[in-house]
């Protein structure tokens, strides 16, 4: 949207001259990840590449475990726009991470359903089993434990989100197996969520 | 009972392509382009279809404010972004009948003269993209989606979109700037998204359960939806039941049913655990005013739990027992509010922070009696003051949980700890801030 009806936004004007520091390892977009998003911003306005500036975060997010500066700047040459932009989008949203996480980041839901199911004492369980706070991250790199806002699985309360997965119904006395089960099994240790079995 | 949305969810198989068109899908989008846009939108009128998202708009009046002589492209955007605690029925219709909800947005192109349709899906949703794509896909290669569907010379697309994260993205103009690529904030009213919405374009946004609501209503026509339930709110419904519940879960009925046939009853949430003492309901996700335990004979309609002094809203009902206490569960509520507040109006931002910080307080038992009112003062200073609901919604939780419970208030401050013990709680956090 533009601020004046009668200046010319579309010349650059208006466009933020923030300078982003480096931060983080050299970041270029493999060929596959730049070649999905390609694909992404299809689905769009040619004009409005815009639109997929999450989707170029997450794909950013998925090949460097959290989003450096530097791979914000890819992402802004990427997508075409200022890397202002692109900090305002990552600065906002909950699920990007800017300084490195854990292998496994455990999100227990703290909202008011699975708090009603012991979702504070799945938390506390969890933190000693782990040796960490909520918002930390293990020594060896493997965990990261985070209580998050409502997941929108409430009758399956308490629910966890594990990276990509679910894992849910899940009493204080399962934390040590939930750890114990990521650290062999991996994902495959996870519940997933109930109403997706079927499809995986 | 007939299952409308439904009937399927616990059936091997039924989410696929194969067994929707088995069961006659996708026919009703054949009905519907053989009508004009102007008919299918008067027939979702005439239904007296409301929004399932929350407000319980009329959802024909929303298709006809679209701005149809404008020269831009139109859009449908499906809202599932459900972020509302308490809520979690449109994640059962996309995973488990997610053709019926493509079906709704061809529809819903067709009636406002769109060509594509964005479902946007929250950020945590991650599985549920899965399922989505594979399914579009598969639509896509039977003709259902594309170019010249049936032969009509009707094309359109419907993309997936997941955002990453943020409760303020269901709010419809803060969901389009997501889905414009910004910070989901929401836009200042007027102009609707009917006339500008995504890319300045006009735009419908419907919730995922209200387009499911509209193949049915093609196939069997307004009354028959109309006829459902009581008058002004037919049709099926779905409830999340979730808390103190002995079985948690989405239930699909007509609006006749009851708040307390649906927290007791045998096929619903078959009472509370434990067989405790009903202490309070949230009925429509956390967001609206709390029904008590003698309020709840009532029709689980947005009439009904309006004439009750509450809200239908997303249907997402919280049952809290005898143990819970009610600083504790508005402080819950707040911590909530305040992290998921977009920060672009002054009120809401600031506010939230200020009530959860006063229920922490109390709830420790470090309160004093003027901060009851003060809360009051704050919540108050919110409502009605922000560019969209939420900030009425962060308020809610406050003003309900003192204005109903303002003894437990007083009590944390006279005897300055929480009294009431919960075998769901922390006991490690009950006393972690006593001095």
């Amino acid at each position: 949207m533009s601020f004046h009806p009668l200046m010319d936004y579309g010349k650059g004007m208006h466009q933020s001259q923030r300078a982003l520091a480096d931060e983080g390892p050299a970041f270029v977009f493999t060929a596959e990840n730049l070649a999905t998003l390609e694909d992404i911003c299809s689905r769009y306005p040619a004009e409005r590449r815009k639109s997929a500036v999450i989707a170029a975060l997450y794909l950013a997010q998925r090949q460097q475990g959290y989003i450096s500066r530097n791979a914000m700047k890819a992402v802004a040459a990427a997508i075409r726009i200022s890397t202002a932009e692109v900090e305002d989008v990552v600065s906002f949203y909950t699920m990007f991470y800017q300084r490195p996480v854990g292998k496994n980041i455990i999100q227990v839901c703290r909202t008011l359903s699975c708090a009603l199911n012991g979702a504070e004492r799945l938390t506390d369980e969890l933190q000693k089993v782990l040796g960490i706070s909520t918002g930390e991250t293990t020594a060896d790199g493997a965990f990261s434990l985070f209580e998050v806002e409502c997941l929108g699985a409430c009758d399956r309360a308490p629910v966890v989100g594990v990276n990509d997965d679910w894992h849910e119904c899940q009493r204080p006395e399962d934390a040590q197996k939930l750890v114990d089960g990521l650290r062999t099994k991996g994902a495959a240790s996870l519940t997933g969520c109930h109403l997706h079995k079927e499809h995986s | 009972m007939e299952l409308i949305l439904t009937p399927h969810v616990n059936t091997p198989n039924g989410f696929t392509l194969d067994f929707y068109v088995k069961q006659g899908g996708y026919e009703a989008l054949r009905k519907a382009l053989s009508m004009t846009p102007d008919d299918v939108v008067d027939v979702v009128k005439a239904s007296g279809l409301r929004g399932r998202g929350g407000a319980g708009f009329p959802t024909g009046m929303k298709w006809q404010f679209v701005d149809k002589k404008s020269s831009k492209p139109k859009y449908i955007c499906c809202n599932a972004d459900e972020s509302e605690p308490g809520t979690f029925k449109d994640h059962v219709l996309m995973e488990r009948n997610p053709h019926l909800l493509f079906e709704g947005c061809l529809i819903a192109c067709h009636a406002i003269g769109a060509k594509v349709a964005y479902i946007y899906i929250r950020g945590e949703f991650y599985h549920v993209q899965e399922v989505l794509e594979a399914e579009l896909a598969k639509a896509r290669a039977a003709g259902f989606i594309g170019k010249n569907i049936f032969g009509t010379g009707f094309d359109c697309e419907i993309f997936v979109h997941r955002g990453a994260g943020a409760y303020e993205a269901g709010e419809e103009t803060a969901l389009i700037e997501s889905l414009e690529g910004k910070r989901a904030q929401p836009r200042l009213k007027p102009p609707f998204p009917a006339v500008a919405g995504l890319y300045d374009c006009p735009t419908a946004v419907n919730n995922v359960e209200t387009l499911c609501n509209v193949p049915p209503i093609i196939t069997r026509g307004a009354e028959w939806f109309a006829s459902l339930g009581p008058e002004k709110n037919g049709g099926p419904k779905l409830y999340c039941l979730s808390g103190h519940v002995k079985r948690p879960g989405v239930y699909e009925a007509p609006m006749h049913v009851t708040v307390k046939e649906l927290i007791y009853g045998e096929q619903y949430g078959g009472g509370i655990r434990g067989d405790r003492k009903l202490k309070a309901v949230i009925p429509g996700g956390s967001s609206v005013p709390i029904l008590l335990p003698d309020q709840i004979d009532i029709p689980a309609s947005f009439d009904g739990v309006m004439k009750a002094g509450s809200m239908l809203g997303s249907a997402g009902m919280i049952v809290m027992d005898e143990t819970t206490c009610m600083v504790w569960a508005a402080e819950n509520l707040l911590y909530f509010y305040k992290h998921e507040s977009c920060g672009k109006c002054t009120p809401c931002r600031e506010g939230g922070d200020w009530l959860h910080k006063l229920l922490g307080r109390i709830e420790r038992g470090e309160g004093q009696m003027k901060d009851i009112d003060l809360l009051l003062s704050v919540a108050n200073n919110i409502t009605g003051k922000t560019l969209c609901a939420f900030g009425d919604a962060a308020a809610t939780p406050v003003l309900t949980t003192v204005g109903l419970f303002r003894e437990e208030f007083e009590a944390h401050v006279r005897e300055g700890r929480c009294t009431l013990k919960a075998d769901w709680r922390s006991e490690a956090r009950a006393h972690a801030h006593a001095h």
